[in-house]
């Protein structure tokens, strides 16, 4: 069980809602260790800087991570968490590993720039 | 000065001695902020069991993390994470801690509990490879290199335990470590040489990662002839220590020649004003214990100082 405070996709059908009601997500699967630790710190951080991103969390010894394990954005990680950003139902960036808040912020400022409103 | 701005101690670093900090320094009513360049928590929050914190039978680091933090900002304590500091000036009365996003602060005392972090090689491809080979953590990775060749890197306790564990997974592990003897206790390198899926490539150092896309060899230097030899690995896992976190301190307070922050018995450094706890520090047992007792000096001889401030500066004005 992953004990964060962020929300839990506990099934490949929760992921699939939540990517398709969502314009950008972030997903993180990962185990409850010390790379993965980290970029859940980091994504909880963000959620109120980044209202227009939802930010998940998956177990990866969840069979049903299986979703996100096969992807083919995903061949050749070997490092967890497996990170991925949606846009619009599409993987548009995947990372192996733990990362750091910089890199984390690069990729949601580019991939999910947040819409200026007129 | 902007008196919203100015608190009567800020603490850097938000790990057990640095939340204990804060835990007392706010229930003493000072003015007390926490600023962390990572999550609260420190290394004690990648700590998947803490068993030996008195009172508590079992908890992850990650609750215990949790817990001391909602703790110190129950008693008014300010916590900024995941920033980093830009610029500090600690030699005067009033200390200056500018922030990366530009925010600044001021404060009577500060309190440097900035941990420790895994040491890295630095060498060419290391982070290239990170997540793509190359890895920190056998628990979390090892399964992903199941029937291959691996190598650990080091020659400590952590290296040798951790390769151990590695040969659940790996058909083969490669030690490659920088001496011609180990620095693990005596029952952890036995272990590892009575494994028979365990190799060792001594006085040798990486050279650099290599690969496309993926790791798939590295360099490794004989450090006693200097020939360099391409290995082939499917992986690498670094287990090679523990440095502290006090580059940003260099010049500023007194330092030993491992970078650690040199206190007194008071948890004072070479400044007034400035004391220093936890992992950085120079001790030589470091654990949650010892970091959170290290805290509780530090705070307290910090609320002594801010005290003698306070009286101080009436008296200034009574005058």
């Amino acid at each position: 069980m992953l004990y964060t405070n962020l929300k839990h996709l506990e099934s490949a059908a929760d992921l699939k809602k939540a990517i398709s009601e969502n314009e950008n997500v972030m997903v993180i699967c990962g185990r409850m260790g010390p790379m993965c630790i980290p970029v859940y710190g980091i994504a909880e951080e963000l959620e109120k800087e980044y209202p227009h991103v939802k930010f998940y969390d998956m177990e990866f010894d969840n069979p049903e991570s299986h979703i996100i394990r096969s992807l083919p954005e995903v061949r050749g990680f070997m490092g967890i968490p497996f990170t991925i950003y949606y846009k619009n139902g599409k993987v548009v960036k995947a990372t192996s590993s733990i990362q750091t808040m910089v890199q984390v912020r690069s990729i949601l400022d580019k991939e999910f720039a947040a819409k200026v409103n007129a | 000065m902007n008196a919203r701005s100015h608190y009567d101690a800020a603490v850097i670093g938000a790990g057990p001695a640095g939340l204990t900090a804060g835990i007392y320094l706010s229930r003493a009513k000072l003015k007390t902020l926490i600023v962390d360049e990572g999550i609260a928590g420190g290394q004690m929050v990648l700590t998947h069991e803490i068993a030996n914190y008195p009172g508590i039978e079992s908890i992850s680091g990650y609750q215990l993390s949790n817990t001391m933090k909602k703790q110190a900002a129950k008693f008014g304590c300010e916590i900024r994470t995941n920033i980093s500091i830009r610029r500090l000036e600690l030699s005067g009365h009033v200390k200056r801690l500018i922030l990366s996003d530009g925010t600044e602060y001021t404060s009577d005392a500060v309190i440097l509990a900035s941990g420790g972090r895994p040491r890295t090689l630095g060498v060419k491809g290391e982070t290239e490879f990170k997540g793509m080979g190359i890895s920190y953590c056998a628990t979390c990775d090892g399964d992903f290199f199941s029937d291959k060749e691996i190598i650990v890197i080091g020659g400590g306790n952590s290296a040798l335990e951790e390769a151990v564990s590695l040969t659940k997974y790996a058909r083969k592990v490669t030690i490659v470590h920088q001496f011609d003897h180990f620095q693990a206790f005596e029952n952890a390198v036995e272990e590892a040489r009575n494994n028979n899926k365990i190799d060792f490539i001594m006085e040798s150092e990486i050279a650099s990662f290599n690969g496309d896309m993926k790791l798939e060899s590295v360099d490794i230097k004989n450090l006693r002839t200097g020939e360099i030899k391409n290995f082939r690995t499917d992986g690498a896992f670094i287990f090679i220590g523990y440095s502290p976190n006090t580059e940003f301190l260099k010049g500023i307070v007194d330092l030993n020649q491992r970078g650690e922050i040199i206190v007194d018995t008071n948890m004072q450094t070479s400044l007034q004003g400035v004391y220093a706890a936890g992992d950085s520090i120079v001790k030589k047992f470091r654990q949650v214990t010892t970091a959170v007792g290290d805290g509780t000096i530090a705070a307290l001889a910090a609320s002594a100082y801010i005290n003698e401030l306070k009286v101080e500066s009436k008296k200034l004005v009574n005058v």
